[in-house]
């Protein structure tokens, strides 16, 4: 199997309120995925439903060839125990709007905490692994400073480089540069660009409609909880099908 | 010969300075800091595995620790201590397979006791400073953890325990000092601490004020030495600058909901 995520028939409430209306999507590895669409829309949950932050009402979510949360044996699906969910969704990197840096730890503890706890690796090891992403997101600096001491856009890279760390198959970002402020989003995206062009595939809800143009392979438009259009970035932005998508993009891009 | 200590109505400060060092004075503070020592440790351990338990998802867990708390917390502490103290009147024997046989007289001494009375009441309490604390740590940190594939008793361990350790310390120093003070409750159950030993000298001599100042005195160099303590520990976790950082977000919390049941 070639797809790096998969997910089929997906849907999601809280309460009565449905906010995943059964979404379908396929992501090719390598392939950068820009997701888009007015707030409240849904994206957020998609993304969680994905690495199974939420557990989707309906549905499901494959990784690398395998069914997040179950276990397929003589044809019969077995929620799997959290240790083994776990191990699944360790090969999703997610980066979140705020940072959620660990405060106790250093930038550097930060990075060395998921490989040294989740995959075993020995302290020096990880050390020198972390100290490599530091330098690749350019905190290498920094490495001995607690997050309260850094900037968005810094402790955002910190958070990149945390993420990547596990080595994960699929990188999740869920509004990267939200948060910052606008001199800082800069920096961010410049890392994540360097990211999508060393092949890495990537998930990326955002509003920087600039960096999807230029970056995405794909983009996808939800709004209220459904795909409402999807395809090449010049297509989808300049010349949507969808009467609500236009109406939205000339809303963000004016 | 009491009455004589107040007629005098002058404290004779030799009396104090002779009592002061006295071996019985001094054993009887040795008496009390282990109590302290003692009943602070095993109610910090209720109080976490308490508090972890109720925040548990498990309700049975979580039924648990809240009728811990609503039972001990619920109940004056004094109350408590006799009842430890008298336990062998209900339970005549203490029997654990394969362990332990034996009559609990001899098993809950004045100091067991003590150490009992306080420490499961100053867990009560602590459980939901514990609480509060887990309560009060980020959740985006948490699934941050989750996402970076660590499981629950990972998180729990190694990204929530030592950040709740760091918010609650200021009320485990007060936890102490409180517990120096509340361990003269057990003079009340014959435990040799200071203040039984104190009792027992002035019941002889009628020195009565003059032995209570001398436990007042070392009550206070307790404390402040505790005080002190309290200061350097909260300076060497200070030192990764983000305590301050949770003190600002806890004060942000509380004002916030001031501020909301305020308006409601
Ligand atoms: N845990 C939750 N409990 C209840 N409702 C929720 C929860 N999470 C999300 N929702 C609701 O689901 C809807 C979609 O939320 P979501 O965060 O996925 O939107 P979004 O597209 O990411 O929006 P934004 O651009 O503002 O981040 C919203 O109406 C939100 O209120
Ligand atoms: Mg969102």
């Amino acid at each position: 199997m070639s797809l790096a995520v998969r997910a089929v028939g997906v849907r999601k409430s809280f309460g009565d309120h449905e906010v995943l209306k059964g979404l379908d999507l396929e992501v090719a590895y390598g392939e950068v995925l820009c997701i888009l669409g007015p707030s409240g829309s849904g994206k957020s949950t998609f993304l969680r439903c994905i690495n199974h932050l939420e557990i989707p009402n309906a549905g499901y979510v494959w990784v690398d060839g395998s069914i997040m949360g179950y276990d397929l044996r003589a044809g019969v699906l077995h929620e799997l125990p959290v240790r083994r969910l776990r191990g699944q969704q360790s090969q999703l990197g997610m980066v979140f709007q705020h940072f959620n840096l660990f405060a106790h730890r250093t930038v550097l503890g930060n990075v060395i905490e998921g490989p040294m706890v989740v995959r075993g690796l020995r302290r020096a090891e990880a050390e020198k692994r972390a100290m490599e992403l530091l330098d690749q997101v350019g905190m290498a600096g920094r490495a001995s400073s607690y997050p309260s001491q850094l900037s968005g856009g810094q402790k955002q890279r910190v958070a990149i480089a945390r993420a990547l760390a596990m080595e994960p198959r699929v990188m999740l970002f869920d509004e990267p540069t939200s948060a910052l402020d606008p001199e800082l989003v800069g920096e961010v995206l410049e890392v994540m660009r360097n990211l999508a062009k060393g092949g890495t595939t990537m998930i990326v809800v955002t509003h920087e409609i600039g960096f999807a143009r230029e970056v995405a392979d794909r983009v996808l438009v939800m709004i209220d909880g459904e795909i409402r259009e999807t395809g090449k970035p010049e297509q989808v932005l300049s010349n949507p099908d969808d009467p609500r998508v236009r109406t939205f993009l000339s809303r963000v891009l004016s | 010969m009491i009455v004589r200590a107040f007629a005098v109505g002058q404290i004779r400060w030799d009396v104090v300075g002779q009592f002061l060092t006295a071996r019985v004075i001094v054993i009887g503070f040795g008496w009390t800091l282990l109590i302290s020592a003692c009943a602070l440790a095993l109610g910090i351990a209720l109080g976490f595995a308490f508090g972890i338990m109720r925040t548990a998802t498990n309700p049975t867990l979580r039924f648990a620790a809240w009728l811990y708390v609503w039972v001990f917390r619920g109940t004056p502490v004094l109350l408590q201590l006799l009842i430890w103290f008298n336990i062998g009147l209900v339970f005549p024997r203490l029997y654990i397979p394969g362990l332990v046989d034996e009559r609990m007289v001899d098993v809950v001494t004045p100091f067991v006791a003590a150490v009992l009375g306080l420490g499961v009441n100053e867990g009560s309490y602590l459980t939901e400073v514990v609480r509060g604390g887990i309560a009060s740590v980020d959740r985006g940190q948490i699934e941050a953890a989750h996402t970076l594939g660590m499981t629950p008793g990972q998180t729990m361990r190694r990204i929530v325990l030592p950040q709740t350790l760091r918010l609650i310390l200021p009320v485990l120093g007060n936890s102490a000092v409180g517990m120096l003070k509340f361990s003269s409750l057990a003079a009340t159950i014959a435990m040799g601490e200071m203040l039984n030993a104190a009792q027992r000298i002035y019941f002889i001599n009628g020195a009565v004020i003059e032995l209570l100042f001398v436990c007042a005195i070392w009550y206070l160099a307790g404390t402040t030495m505790l005080s002190i303590g309290q200061y350097y520990l909260e300076q060497h976790f200070g030192r990764d600058a983000t305590t301050a950082g949770y003190r600002k977000q806890w004060f942000k919390m509380s004002s916030w909901r001031a501020m909301a049941s305020g308006e409601a």
